[in-house]
């Protein structure tokens, strides 16, 4: 690894942090879309449908 | 009378009628400059450096916690709907509304403003900075209030949470309300704060209305 | 005042319909992560092994390749929240209020991040963690005003009449975005002022410039990334709950 100075310490805890709350940002957004799609694949399931998609 | 002088009377008599909410907030504000010297200290000279803060704060927090009666007790039974479909246009009733809020809650707060200065041994110039600096500075505080009291009006348990909106709006009032009074070390700036704090109440007292009845229309609909 | 004629059809109701914009911008998603992932590699790549240290502050300019991009994206984001209001207040675009809500938990991790990082920045290099100048409180005072407009969506029960009421709020706070970027102008204390967009060009060498606007770059499709997931989702959502109405009101 390269040599981040004396100040190391500030720099790798700068990243560990970006790196966590983007790596959370990603899985909340994900899990969040997995988990609505799943609640709409439910409903279809049950036959409830929109008006618009009622025949006449 | 005219019409928006009637709604600050009907205000002014609704809550004067009431009784109880006035003297709840000033007791609240007396109570913060009683509890500060039980928290750190009564070192009386630490007490003088840090009473203009603290009298910002005791004001600042009664009128935040005050804020949630400027529109809910019209909202509840249905008044405020009567009062957007009134011939006076609701910006101006707004505007009406915010005067008598702050004839209600600053001005006990001003009188009430010695009894402060004396638990936090203030000493006469600074009592004279501090009532002038409320004086120019409330205005602002109640408009701002009034933005965050219109947005939470259609809530049900939104009382809490209006304070909490319009405090980070309104921490620049805190920033030269307290400065007014005195500037720390250093030159004497009182003037200069003084002058934006004057500033900004103008305009908030100017634009609030519209933005409070901007929000009120748009959670009606 | 309001529009009575119908969207026309092609382009406008691409974007109005929130079914069809879910539609057609479905398959930029893989893309875009796939350019987002790719910027981010070769940013940090050039920010560690292929950038030099700054002279006067040593290693921890490195910082600045991400305290930089999150900084300008808290108040991007802002600003999106802010066309998005008036996208909902003056138009009622059926779009802008969903654009709006899913910018906000964005905005305020940004925001959070810009902080985070500029402590960490300024503690080796000005002493401390924290300094009350213009700009730390002014983002600080962002930081607030966006978790206020997230608590103020939670509070509603009704999201439609949320989204025209928060819109009014959101233009309210607008006016700390001018404050925040002239803060360091206007009061001269430990910020750092503008380096980059100067009038005089760039302060800073290429070497430096160039990881930072691949990290400038890689973190702002980053939002533009999960902010369209985020609209996808919220639109989702409003549908499960019609749904999930007309399904109680046919059991009834």
């Amino acid at each position: 690894m390269i040599d981040l100075g004396p100040h190391a310490v500030f720099i790798i805890w700068a990243y560990i942090g970006v790196a966590i709350a983007v790596a959370g940002l990603l899985a909340t957004t994900v899990l969040d879309a997995r988990r609505i799609e799943a609640r709409l694949r439910a409903l279809d399931a049950q036959g409830i449908r929109r008006r618009s998609a009622d025949p006449a | 009378m005219t019409a928006f002088t009637a709604i600050i009377t009907r205000e002014l008599k609704l809550a004067l009628r009431g009784g109880g909410d006035v003297l709840t907030l000033v007791l609240f504000f007396v109570m913060i400059g009683v509890i500060v010297p039980f928290a750190i200290g009564p070192d009386k000279i630490l007490l003088a450096r840090l009473a203009p803060g603290i009298v910002w704060i005791a004001a600042f927090l009664s009128m935040l916690l005050g804020l949630d009666r400027l529109f809910r007790a019209d909202h509840d039974d249905g008044t405020l709907t009567l009062l957007r479909h009134a011939d006076l246009p609701f910006a101006a009733i707004v505007a009406a509304k915010v005067i008598a809020h702050w004839l209600l809650t600053a001005v006990p707060l001003l009188l009430a403003s010695p009894l402060l200065a004396i638990m936090l041994a203030m000493d006469l110039t600074s009592l004279g900075r501090a009532i002038l600096s409320l004086l120019l500075g409330t205005p602002a505080l109640v408009s701002l209030g009034a933005i965050g009291a219109a947005v939470t009006v259609s809530i049900r348990r939104g009382g809490l949470i209006a304070p909490v909106l319009i405090l980070p709006l309104a921490i620049p009032v805190l920033i030269f309300g307290v400065g007014a009074i005195s500037t720390g070390p250093g030159p004497d700036q009182t003037g200069g704060a003084l002058l934006f704090l004057a500033a900004i109440s103008l305009i908030t007292t100017a634009l609030a209305p519209f933005a409070a009845a901007l929000a009120i229309s748009s959670g009606e609909d | 005042m309001s529009i009575d004629i119908a969207p026309k059809p092609n382009w406008f109701s691409r974007i109005a319909h929130p079914g069809q914009f879910v539609a057609w911008s479905r398959p930029l998603i893989w893309p875009l992560a796939a350019i987002t992932a790719l910027l981010f590699v070769v940013g940090l790549y050039f920010a560690f092994f292929h950038s030099p240290a700054d002279y006067q502050m040593g290693e921890t300019v490195r910082i600045m390749y991400i305290h930089v991009p999150n900084a300008w994206l808290s108040q991007f984001v802002y600003a999106i929240m802010a066309a998005s209001a008036l996208g909902t207040l003056v138009w009622r675009h059926p779009l802008a209020d969903v654009s709006m809500k899913a910018a906000a938990p964005l905005g305020a991790v940004f925001t959070a991040l810009a902080l985070f990082t500029g402590s960490l920045w300024g503690r080796p290099t000005w002493g401390t963690f924290w300094e009350w100048d213009g700009r730390m409180t002014s983002t600080l005072v962002l930081l607030l005003i966006y978790l206020g407009i997230i608590a103020l969506w939670r509070a509603f029960d009704d999201q439609l009449r949320a989204a025209r009421v928060i819109a009014v709020f959101t233009l309210v706070g607008a006016v700390n975005i001018p404050i925040i970027k002239f803060s360091v102008d206007w009061w001269s204390t430990l910020h750092q002022p503008a380096s980059v967009f100067t009038p005089g060009g760039p302060h800073m060498p290429g070497s430096i410039l160039l990881p930072l606007f691949i990290m400038f770059f890689a973190f702002t499709f980053l939002f533009l990334l999960l902010h369209l997931v985020a609209i996808h989702t919220e639109v989702k959502r409003r549908k499960v709950m019609t749904l999930e109405k007309r399904a109680a009101g046919a059991s009834a």
